[in-house]
């Protein structure tokens, strides 16, 4: 399986730099030879022998689920890009400005023919620093972008103070706390952050731990001890959404009331007879609002470690190595989506408690 | 039933093996010259003696091909689309303008050739000389298929949400034949009664042409990638399962109301058909290399290949039937004599 061809999906607001991260990817001396696949209508001037333009296509699948989408062009380039297989060492597929990042995802999902040849390693999110925060008000696309993402760079960093910065990063945390963000310039960052990820494979969810503290290096707004609140959320007169603040140890948090995450967790092992269809049915019902989840899940009588993860209504899991002596057996569980039903989905983990 | 071991006559020790020296991905006769269309660049003939030759005729991948005994189509990722004939000489029949891939291209029986690139179908009459103006059709979506129908100077172009029925010396507005979801290969009946699609959720959506009436044909574990009408017409012999399926279509309204024949299943995937020319018989090639004979009567079957390190890609029959070629996405290819 380990001859699967990696896929990264890299995304972006408009404006943000994705061309730049990519023609920062192609230009390194990293002896890996790439195909990419770009929206025809994009930036141009790439700098690599295997180009294709896309259309993105969105087609709906006739299989119940509403939700179900897949990029009919990817479907299409890929079956012919595997053609010139040994050419080229992994995909990167870069989306237009506006696209939602789950139709691609699902793609490798769906069709078989591409998840044989190639896996996604990662959906990468370019963020403007300046611009993000404005954005995430009145752009859905580029809160899908942000919540959909593995690893986020908070680009042209430099372009903005730190206070702004520390706010924007706290806003990306307040919709999805489980990405890598970076802060760059002008898309600077070691190309293994950004590729050879793996994170849709089951074989490496090995922990599930909100990213706060593990970010880069920067320095931190230290100063501002979050008693504030950022009374946008609260204003009940206005409709923009921002989410409300409040402090965690000198890190301002904040709580999109748009998108969110849910954690849960329990040390009660699992009944696997009653999880199953707790989850199958969940994301039959909400699939539509949940875009991203993953879990580590520890049944009753099993030895070993289940690992689910899961786009709309599209899950995959498997059983993964065996619990070691004296880990604590944890399960967990998280959800990134729009309007999650957060009640429902407690009570129902709760209820697969053997 | 293991696959392995399948305790059947054999006929694998005939094969003669063709070094095409690629991964195969299409494969088609010219007269008794079996030619192996790689994935990339060169089409591969195999005379009956002396070395295969190899002849260059795209300048990347090669994403569709079509034949009728006389030539072979191709469409590259080079924006080309050429026409080999049985020496190996190759003819340039258009170049796309913006340099696009050529996703698919059909023949006509009469020689008329068609090709798309994007949401562009184009064909050109077989008398049109070799740089006269082509007609073009643009379909609400990208193609997903082409096929001629055997009446007529008609073309489908499957796409999203349905196909499209276009004569291309009749002005006027084409047919659209709808159907919600992703058709991605189009082939019509040899009598051109039914028009039949393979779509993205792993189904087969049909039409009868005259009144457009849909059927459905369901039950697949994959999407369906090969397609072949058996000699007679009676059947549509599909891969997409386990098992060879077969769709009866001597009624009036075609497969509406009945169960398919399911034979020779094995536990891999059936990846290509092809119907022998005149027999009900026909070839099956699997996922894990294995090549079977089956009749279509009653089943039996006959080991052509036995199985190897990579799924079969291509099938092809000798018009008169006494020839049959297969080759791998590893470039295990080779000419079975059954004569």
């Amino acid at each position: 399986m380990s001859d699967k061809i990696p896929v990264t999906v890299l995304t972006g607001y408009l404006g943000a730099g994705k061309t730049t991260l990519l023609n920062r990817i192609l230009s390194e001396p990293h002896g890996q030879k790439f195909a990419v696949i770009v929206n025809e209508f994009g930036e141009i001037g790439i700098d690599n022998d295997l180009v294709v333009g896309a259309d993105e296509e969105v087609f709906e699948m006739n299989n119940g689920c509403i939700c179900c989408t897949v990029r009919g062009d990817l479907v299409r380039i890929i079956d012919g890009l595997m053609r010139r297989k040994g050419k080229f060492d992994a995909i990167i597929v870069e989306t237009t400005g506006l696209a939602d990042p789950a139709p691609v995802a699902q793609t490798f999902f769906v069709d078989e023919n591409v998840g044989r040849k190639t896996k996604l390693d990662a959906v990468v999110t370019v963020a403007d620093a300046k611009w993000l925060v404005d954005r995430l008000k009145d752009a859905p696309e580029a809160k899908n972008q942000i919540a959909f993402a593995d690893v986020i760079l908070l680009n042209k960093s430099d372009l903005v103070k730190p206070d702004e910065l520390a706010e924007v990063e706290a806003r990306i945390r307040g919709i999805n706390p489980y990405a890598r963000v970076h802060r760059t310039e002008r898309c600077k960052i070691p190309i293994a952050e950004v590729l050879g990820r793996n994170a849709f494979d089951l074989d490496r969810i090995l922990d599930i731990e909100p990213d706060f503290l593990k970010s880069d290096d920067h320095d931190h707004d230290h100063h501002d001890h979050g008693h504030d609140h950022d009374h946008d959320g609260h204003d009940h007169h206005d409709h923009d959404h921002q989410g409300h603040a409040h402090g965690h140890g000198g890190l301002k948090h904040y709580h999109d009331e748009d998108m969110q995450s849910l954690s849960l967790s329990t040390d009660s092992p699992l009944d696997a007879q009653k999880f199953f269809p707790w989850v199958q049915g969940l994301v039959q019902n909400e699939g539509p609002s949940i875009l991203r989840c993953k879990g580590i899940l520890s049944f009753k009588d099993d030895p070993k470690r289940f690992v689910f993860q899961g786009v709309h209504m599209i899950l995959d899991g498997d059983h993964q190595r065996e619990w070691k002596d004296g880990e604590k057996r944890l399960s967990r569980a998280v959800f990134i989506g729009r309007k999650l039903p957060e009640e429902l989905i407690r009570t129902g983990f709760e209820s697969c408690i053997a | 039933m293991s696959d392995n071991t399948r305790d059947i006559a054999s006929v694998a020790e005939r094969i003669r093996p063709v070094a095409v020296g690629g991964s195969v991905v299409g494969l088609h006769f010219l007269q008794r010259t079996p030619v192996f269309v790689l994935g990339e660049e060169a089409l591969v003939l195999a005379t009956n003696d002396g070395e295969p030759q190899r002849c260059d005729i795209h300048g990347g991948a090669i994403l569709e091909s079509a034949a009728d005994g006389k030539q072979v189509i191709t469409g590259g990722d080079d924006g080309k689309v050429m026409s080999t004939d049985a020496k190996g000489k190759g003819t340039l029949v258009a170049t796309d303008q913006k340099r696009r891939w050529i996703d698919h291209v059909a023949l006509a029986q009469d020689g008329a050739i068609a090709w798309s690139a994007g949401k562009q179908a184009f064909v050109r009459a077989n008398k049109a000389a070799a740089n006269e103006a082509y007609k073009m059709l643009e379909v609400p979506s990208t193609v997903g298929g082409l096929a001629f129908s055997p009446k007529g100077f008609r073309l489908a172009i499957a796409h999203y949400n349905g196909a499209t029925l276009w004569f291309p010396n009749v002005t006027g507005e084409p047919e659209r034949f709808e159907w919600k979801g992703s058709h991605l290969a189009g082939t019509f009946s040899p009598d051109g009664r039914f028009l039949v699609t393979a779509m993205q959720e792993s189904t087969l959506h049909g039409w009868r042409v005259v009144d457009r009436k849909d059927m459905r044909m369901q039950g697949y574990a994959e999407r369906v990638r090969s397609l072949d009408w058996s000699h007679d017409g009676k059947w549509l012999a599909t891969s997409g399962s386990n098992q060879l399926i077969l769709w009866p279509f001597q009624a009036k309204d075609g497969p509406m109301g009945k169960a398919p024949q399911i034979m020779a299943q094995t536990g891999h995937q059936v990846d290509v058909v092809a119907c022998h020319p005149r027999q009900p018989i026909t070839a099956v090639g699997y996922a894990d290399g294995m090549v079977l004979i089956v009749r279509n009567d009653d089943g039996a079957e006959i080991l052509a290949k036995r199985p190897g390190d990579a799924p079969v890609t291509a099938l092809a029959w000798s018009q008169d039937g006494t020839l049959l070629a297969f080759g791998t996405e590893s470039g295990e290819a080779g000419v079975l004599d059954l004569s």
